[in-house]
């Protein structure tokens, strides 16, 4: 009987409370995206608040109102995301993976600002004291993200700052949101290879000079941990053409090398080149890591080093590129300007390939203004162009008699002799080689020309240059490397007058002697002639190498580009801003030598990179501008030390080169690439700078 | 037993957290950071009221008059788990806002104790209605006070250098022992 009452009670309590709840959840009904019920069960259901929001229930709402990306949940794997992105029915490839990295690599060696007792939390230091190292931007090492990190994916490493795991980061943030100064970033590999040099990154004097803004000190580390397939993915992430860089670059970094100001200067360009070639000589090309396809069309306008390193970054960023070259091959002036003993064209060809290889196509010999213009390219679907034009047109002499025969130009010479060597239907380019040549100018290229003619068999080459040595502006190994060729100089000597016979043909150049006076807007003293020093050389070729601008014909030639393009007064592409590079027409970006004149390899992939960057923005619908505080090559203040404590001197690994006698004879490259051993020696040489700290030689 | 000594012992003297040691699970769960001990203080407090008096009516009306006393554990969670769930959906429809501030608080509470301990304890000192509704808020209110306060303390452990085997919720089981033994000193107020 009391078990019948107790049994009868119950039926009746829980059929009311059933019923009551039944009929609430019909009088309450609120009307809720079905979607939300579907992607929280797709959810691991665990109320962890690990994405940031309050349990499973409300992650789902912000996926479905859109608010939060299908990857949100932190502990389902991709598979969930995938299927949530499927749910939301969007492509799930959208959600580019988010991955912690730490910005700091000063650790521990800066020295303590502070001491104090009590307190071992970043979160606390920062707000008794706003710091405590030296550094006032640098990690201060106490872990607080290592705490807050859920999955174990973070630990403080052996040099004081945090290490992440990529392996076990979910990109959850719980770092990034701990730590009191920012030192740990979650971003996504399109935000990382978008992010332009700031003034308070922590970053060390060559990376801030590096005009690819290269991570310096990161790929050297990793040469010295013998990781040379991480150190080539370093570089990769700010320079695609690590080959040719290796090779060329004139390395404006070594000049603001730490070490440099106690001691030599840490060989960076070698190393790179190490790398590059160990890569090459690998045989095996490490896989380029590709964003999800935005459906965008770029096209690219030129395929020298700008060019290729926009479309390989807007590549990477998801884009679709075309790249218009005129040229049969690619590779622009580093193929046709700079000679095969400074950069054999496999070593070019393999790299360029590996560049169109992640997904880039290639339209060769075809010339904008002649075979296409802008307005096609936009009538084909193109969203955004990249004029990456360069620098072609040679500057003329304006003196009486440079058309004589046997009178040329610098890289119309050079190109016309590139062709011949390299295309098989370009035979009838033999270029012409006198006895006695002549080369005008104090560039590089007037440098590539003279060891050039040296190579075709020309018994005497020298070059005229107006000012000394001294002012030169080619690169110093270049200079250095002629000399030892047995070009002869003749410097503070202004052509006036080149001479001709009956037949139109040159045979001698008259020039002012010069004297160095004042120094003009360049820092460089400039010459002054002497009255009535006229001279005559007897030459048989003449080569004018003094400089060059961009060849804008297509420009000039188009009526409605002649109106809307803004070109400078020296016939670059006008942009107001030298980071965003985006031109007078909003669609049409530029960068390399057609923006600033004939400039280094380096400047012009940097400055791919930079069009890149504003192209995927402009492509986006966001802001184009960078943020105030884009370094664009200058250098941090605090960062550039007058002395530097600590450092014994150690001597730089010297480049290993080919003989004078036999390279004078071939195209055969000239210089050698370092063995493992002094890349590891060299390597640790670096002092591993961070922002103010470095590791010293002595303790 | 009049309801100024109902109120000062249900916050103070009786704190259901700190003197009773009830809902022990919520309290180390939700102090870790302020914003949520205050959700959490809110949503008790909303329910702990609500279930007080439902479960005093279901005890007057059915549970003593049908000799089903016995039964009451056993309904009281039943009608709790269901009060829970149809004020979340009142909630949803009717105050989207208050919703929207309690969010998942509302559902762990069907599985809070101290909601539970406090509606028997109604029933086991045989107040009256009124009573039993004084009674109710004031121990929500001190299940509110006590987890606030110790978020407050907690906020602090974070800043200070803890021995490695005693971090986080031993640490925290620690202070709640201490914050308890404050609480003793309002012994023998009533």
């Amino acid at each position: 009987m009391l078990s019948l009452s107790a049994v009868l009670f119950m039926l009746v309590l829980g059929a009311t409370c059933g019923a009551v709840l039944s009929a609430a959840s019909k009088i309450f009904y609120v009307y809720e995206d079905p979607r939300i019920t579907e992607v929280e069960g797709l959810m691991a259901g665990a109320n962890c608040g690990g994405c940031g929001y309050t349990g499973c229930n409300a992650a789902a709402v912000a996926v479905v109102v859109g608010e939060a990306l299908p990857s949100v949940c932190i502990v389902a794997d991709a598979e969930a995301a995938a299927n949530i992105a499927a749910v939301m029915g969007v492509d799930p490839g959208t959600a580019e993976p988010l991955l912690s990295y730490n910005t700091c690599a000063g650790g521990s060696r800066a020295a303590k600002k502070y001491f104090y007792m009590g307190i071992n939390s970043c979160q606390a230091l920062a707000t008794l004291y706003g710091g405590q190292r030296e550094c006032q931007v640098g990690c201060l090492g106490l872990g607080d993200c290592v705490r807050a990190c859920a999955f174990d994916a973070l630990k403080i490493g052996p040099h004081g700052y945090p290490v992440v795991d990529e392996m076990k980061c979910v990109g959850c943030g719980a770092c990034e949101k701990v730590c009191p100064k920012d030192i740990m970033e979650i971003k996504t590999m399109s935000q990382k290879l978008l992010h332009l040099n700031q003034y308070d990154d922590r970053i060390a004097p060559c990376q801030q000079t590096c005009p690819a803004e290269i991570d310096i000190p990161k790929y050297i580390a990793q040469i010295n941990n013998g990781d040379y397939e991480g150190a080539v993915n370093t570089i990769r992430a700010r320079n695609p053409l690590l080959l040719s860089c290796g090779r060329v670059c004139p390395h404006p970094c070594e000049d603001k090398c730490r070490r440099g100001i106690e001691d030599e200067a840490v060989s960076i360009n070698q190393l790179k080149r190490f790398v590059a070639d160990y890569e090459m000589n690998s045989g095996r090309r490490l896989p380029v890591s590709v964003a999800p396809s935005t459906g965008k069309k770029v096209a690219v306008i030129g395929g020298g080093p700008a060019g290729l390193s926009c479309a390989f970054f807007l590549r990477r960023l998801g884009h679709d590129v075309t790249i218009f070259d005129a040229m049969p091959k690619l590779g622009g002036m580093i193929r046709y300007g700079i000679p095969e003993y400074r950069l054999p064209k496999e070593v070019l060809a393999w790299e360029t390939d590996g560049i169109l290889n992640i997904g880039i196509e290639h339209k060769p010999n075809v010339m904008l203004g002649r075979d296409f213009d802008i307005g096609s390219l936009i009538a084909s679907g193109f969203d955004s162009v990249f004029l990456g034009i360069g620098a072609w047109k040679d500057y003329t002499l304006g003196v009486e008699g440079e058309n004589l025969g046997g009178c040329y130009t610098g890289i119309n010479f050079l190109t016309n002799f590139a062709l011949w060597q390299q295309e098989d239907g370009a035979k009838d380019r033999q270029p012409f080689v006198g006895k006695k040549c002549v080369v005008i100018g104090g560039g590089n290229t007037a440098i590539d020309c003279v060891r050039t003619l040296i190579r075709l068999g020309a018994e005497e080459v020298s070059i005229v240059y107006r000012r000394t040595r001294k002012e030169m502006p080619a690169n110093e190994v270049e200079i250095v490397a002629a000399e030892h060729e047995g070009i002869k100089f003749t410097f503070l000597a202004a052509p006036t007058r080149v001479i001709g016979d009956e037949e139109g043909n040159v045979t001698g150049l008259e020039y002012l002697k010069m004297e160095l006076g004042e120094p003009d807007a360049s820092g460089r003293r400039r010459p002054v002639p002497i009255e009535g020093s006229e001279t005559v050389m007897e030459i048989d070729m003449l080569i004018t190498a003094i400089g060059q601008g961009p060849d804008v014909f297509f420009a000039k030639e188009s009526k409605r580009l002649n109106e809307d393009l803004n070109l400078t007064r020296w016939d670059t592409i006008d942009c107001e801003d030298p980071v965003a590079l985006q031109s007078s027409i909003p669609y049409i970006f530029t960068g390399g030598d057609s923006a600033t004149g004939a400039d280094l390899v380096v400047s012009a992939i940097g400055a791919g990179r930079r069009a890149a960057r504003s192209i995927h923005f402009y492509l986006a619908g966001e802001e184009i501008t960078p943020p105030e505080k884009t370094l664009f090559t200058n250098n941090i203040p605090v960062s550039i030390f007058e002395s530097v404590p600590g450092i014994e001197k150690s001597s730089r690994t010297k480049m290993p080169e080919l003989p004078v006698d036999e390279r004078i004879k071939s195209f055969i490259e000239a210089d050698l690439v370092i063995n493992e051993e002094d890349a590891l020696y060299e390597s640790d040489r670096c002092l591993q700078c961070c922002l103010t700290c470095y590791n010293k030689d002595v303790a | 037993m009049g309801y100024m000594e109902i109120i000062i012992g249900g916050i103070f003297v009786n704190n259901i957290l700190l003197a009773q040691f009830l809902g022990n699970c919520p309290f180390l769960g939700t102090s870790k950071k302020m914003e949520t001990a205050v959700g959490m203080a809110m949503a008790v407090v909303f329910v702990l009221v609500l279930a007080g008096v439902i479960t005093w009516v279901l005890y007057a009306f059915f549970l003593a008059p049908y000799k089903l006393v016995y039964m009451r554990t056993i309904a009281f969670i039943l009608v709790i788990a269901s009060l829970v769930q149809f004020v979340e959906m009142f909630l949803k429809k009717s105050i989207p806002a208050l919703y929207a501030g309690l969010g998942i608080f509302l559902p762990l509470i069907t599985t809070n104790c101290a909601v539970f301990g406090a509606c028997i304890l109604n029933i086991d000192k045989e107040l009256n209605f009124m009573k039993t509704l004084v009674q109710s808020t004031a121990y929500a209110v001190g299940f509110g006070l006590a987890l606030i306060l110790f978020a407050g303390v907690r906020e602090r452990i974070i800043l200070s250098r803890v021995p490695k085997p005693l971090q986080d919720t031993s640490i925290g089981l620690v202070t709640a022992g201490i914050l308890s033994l404050t609480f003793y000193a309002f012994k023998g107020m009533i």
